[in-house]
């Protein structure tokens, strides 16, 4: 007989096989958002694949053009569904860019505030999810646990724990409450021990380790070549953050820091992700001592936001503002303009175009997730299918924000 | 109103971006050797375990919602246990009452406008011949909210000029078995009535039905 440890090419094995197709998704537990990828395999080592977006599709910027600009922000809530706040934050940011109007300081420091909070949640679940995915179950629960804490706050806050339509044109949909401050000093920390946790027991696995270490790496350039933004593109090294190349809001007062990687694989994903809920702990603290107690926080326009409601109730001049608004909606000026924020993947750009009606000529976004998809393919060929788990779940594609 | 230049989003800082560079996995030996870390992350979780069971079979589970800062088991067993639902929570909705039990709402139609899941149906009709609101204002003959197209956006409470649509029942959605339950028409919109199980309402206007309204004195002519 032969010895076995003969060197064979792939073609001249005993039982040549022809590259195995295998479907991933979209219903796969891995693939969150339902993505299809069509992965070619030869043994475990992935040789093609076809990443294929698109099975989560709402229509979302046609249904905008349907109604008022306010009418878009439940709609926008249903785009980084992790993160609502922080899309509705986007949005009216976009339209108040168009109206060439600045909300009240009180506004920028509350809307920071929940949209941070709202970012906090958002790594959470990406790196939880992530966790998990890999067989770490506990993490996972306790990173749920402090999103418990956080959506508390919200549903205190705005009235609702996930779709909360809480941004307006020119403000908030209410004031804060009266114990917004305590309340959030009281969750941050708590949040903060139990991802701090969470983490410990992560890093001292070695499995966890070797299943993200150096695997779905990006090079720096390819990154930029693909649009990417957010923590992809920080865990790359470039230090790239809408918050601070571009300061919208207040954050050129706030002091943090971007924390960036140095090879873009999983594992400087996941401590980008990380490090970043330090720094929007660091954001809120700050914010909140900014922040003052009272104030308007809307802006004092009655073109633009409705009238008090005991004004409506008792003054025609009220009941007329208020029905012109409604009815009508908010008249933007005819014209386009693009508007972009950090949201928990990446930069969210509206570019939203008006005819000067009520109602939005196109409204068009820009989600980070979709330019980050495209770089899925060069990140896991030439991998082992199994990796495709830590790589798709450390990217934190979300479906309803890939949805055009 | 022109587009003008505003302080939107401001210059970017001269300074560089102050950065944080990751540092790569800390493989201690003991990291690398699993089982000694393995050890004490299952201390930890077991920790965790027997603490959470104890506190269980001795009766002292702490409350997931009043002590939620302090650890232990967070789930809430609905519905023995239930949360207490924040004021601003939006619930179901209700329509709101005058003193004599007649809606509030003078179907103007702003909260269908505003709806946007385009779930309230309203059927605005003139009080009968003889009736003192006849052509003073309208009223609805049907006002239905389908529960289920519902997004709970509140827009709707937000758009009413009149106090009339509220959603502070403090009760969620209920599950029911089918779609026509869902349908909620002014009867039992008007049956509900607000979390502390009054009718108040923050509409300071006298309208007609109300005890202390002075009455329409203007002549009508016959529409
Ligand atoms: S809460 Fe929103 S979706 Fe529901 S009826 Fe009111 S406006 Fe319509
Ligand atoms: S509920 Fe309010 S907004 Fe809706 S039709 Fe009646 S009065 Fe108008």
């Amino acid at each position: 007989m032969e010895p076995l440890d003969i060197e064979l090419d792939e073609g001249e094995l005993e039982f040549p096989s022809a590259p195995m197709q295998v479907n991933m998704g979209p219903a796969h537990p891995a693939m969150h958002g339902t993505v299809r990828m069509v992965v070619e395999l030869s043994g475990e080592t992935i040789t093609k694949v076809d990443v294929q977006i698109g099975y989560l599709h709402r229509g979302f910027e046609k249904m905008c053009e349907r109604g008022t600009w306010t009418q878009v922000f439940p709609y926008v809530d249903r785009l980084n569904y992790a993160s609502p706040m922080l899309n509705n934050v986007g949005f009216a940011l976009a339209v108040e860019k168009m109206l060439g109007v600045t909300v009240p300081e009180r506004c920028q420091h509350y809307r920071v505030i929940l949209g941070e909070l709202a970012r906090i949640c958002d790594h959470m679940v990406c790196s939880g999810a992530m966790a998990m995915e890999l067989g770490a179950f506990t993490p996972f629960l306790w990173f749920a646990k402090a999103r418990e804490l956080i959506w508390d706050v919200f549903e205190e806050e705005t009235g609702a724990r996930v779709t909360h339509s809480f941004g307006r044109v020119g403000g908030m949909a209410s004031e804060p409450t009266p114990n917004f401050k305590a309340m959030v000093r009281a969750a941050v920390p708590a949040v903060r021990a139990l991802i701090d946790d969470g983490e410990k027991l992560l890093l001292g696995n070695r499995i966890f380790l070797d299943r993200v270490e150096n695997v779905g790496r990006m090079s720096k350039e390819r990154a930029i070549a693909l649009g990417w933004t957010g923590v992809v593109l920080r865990s790359t090294g470039v230090p790239y953050d809408v918050r601070k190349v571009h300061p919208y809001l207040t954050y050129d007062r706030y002091e943090f820091d971007v924390p960036v990687g140095t090879s873009g694989d999983n594992f400087d994903r996941f401590m980008c992700r990380q490090e970043e809920i330090r720094q929007s702990v660091r954001i809120i603290e700050q914010a909140l001592e900014q922040m003052a107690d009272e104030g308007s926080v809307n802006i004092n326009d009655p073109r633009i936001v409705l009238p008090p409601k005991e004004e409506v109730y008792s003054t025609i001049e009220g009941t007329i503002q208020h029905f012109k608004i409604v009815m009508e909606g908010i008249k933007v000026p005819a014209g386009e303009c693009y508007s972009y924020t950090e949201a928990g993947n990446g930069e969210l750009g509206f570019y939203i175009v008006s005819d000067g009606s009520g109602t939005p000529y196109r409204v068009r976004i820009r989600p980070p997730c979709f330019a980050t998809m495209q770089g899925m393919e060069s990140m896991i060929v030439g991998g082992m299918l199994p990796d495709v788990v830590p790589t798709f779940g450390s990217v934190n594609m979300i479906g309803g924000e890939c949805d055009h | 109103m022109t587009v003008s230049q505003t302080s939107w989003t401001k210059p970017a800082p001269r300074s560089p971006v102050p950065t944080k560079v990751i540092a790569r996995p800390n493989r201690t030996p003991q990291v690398q050797a699993y089982v000694p870390e393995w050890l004490k992350g299952t201390a930890v979780t077991m920790r965790h375990f027997f603490e959470n069971t104890k506190e269980r079979m001795l009766g002292q589970k702490r409350d997931p919602v009043l002590e939620n800062f302090e650890g232990g088991i967070t789930t809430i067993e609905y519905p023995e246990e239930r949360r207490p639902y924040p004021d601003r929570f939006r619930g179901l909705h209700r329509l709101t009452m005058r003193d004599d039990g007649s809606p509030r709402c003078v179907a103007c139609l702003c909260c269908s406008t505003a709806c946007p899941a385009q779930c309230i149906h309203i059927e605005p009709a003139e009080y009968a011949e003889g009736d003192e609101r006849r052509g003073y204002e309208r009223y609805p003959s049907v006002f239905v909210i389908d529960e289920l197209r519902c997004v709970f956006c509140g827009f709707c409470v937000e758009a009413c000029p009149c106090d009339a649509i509220r959603m502070d029942t403090g009760m969620h959605p209920a599950a029911y078995d089918s779609r026509d339950q869902f349908i909620y028409d002014s009867p039992i919109l008007l049956s509900m009535v607000g979390r502390d199980g009054s009718r108040k309402t923050e509409n300071a206007r006298h309208e007609p039905g109300d005890s202390t309204h002075p009455g329409v004195t203007r002549k009508h002519e016959a529409h």
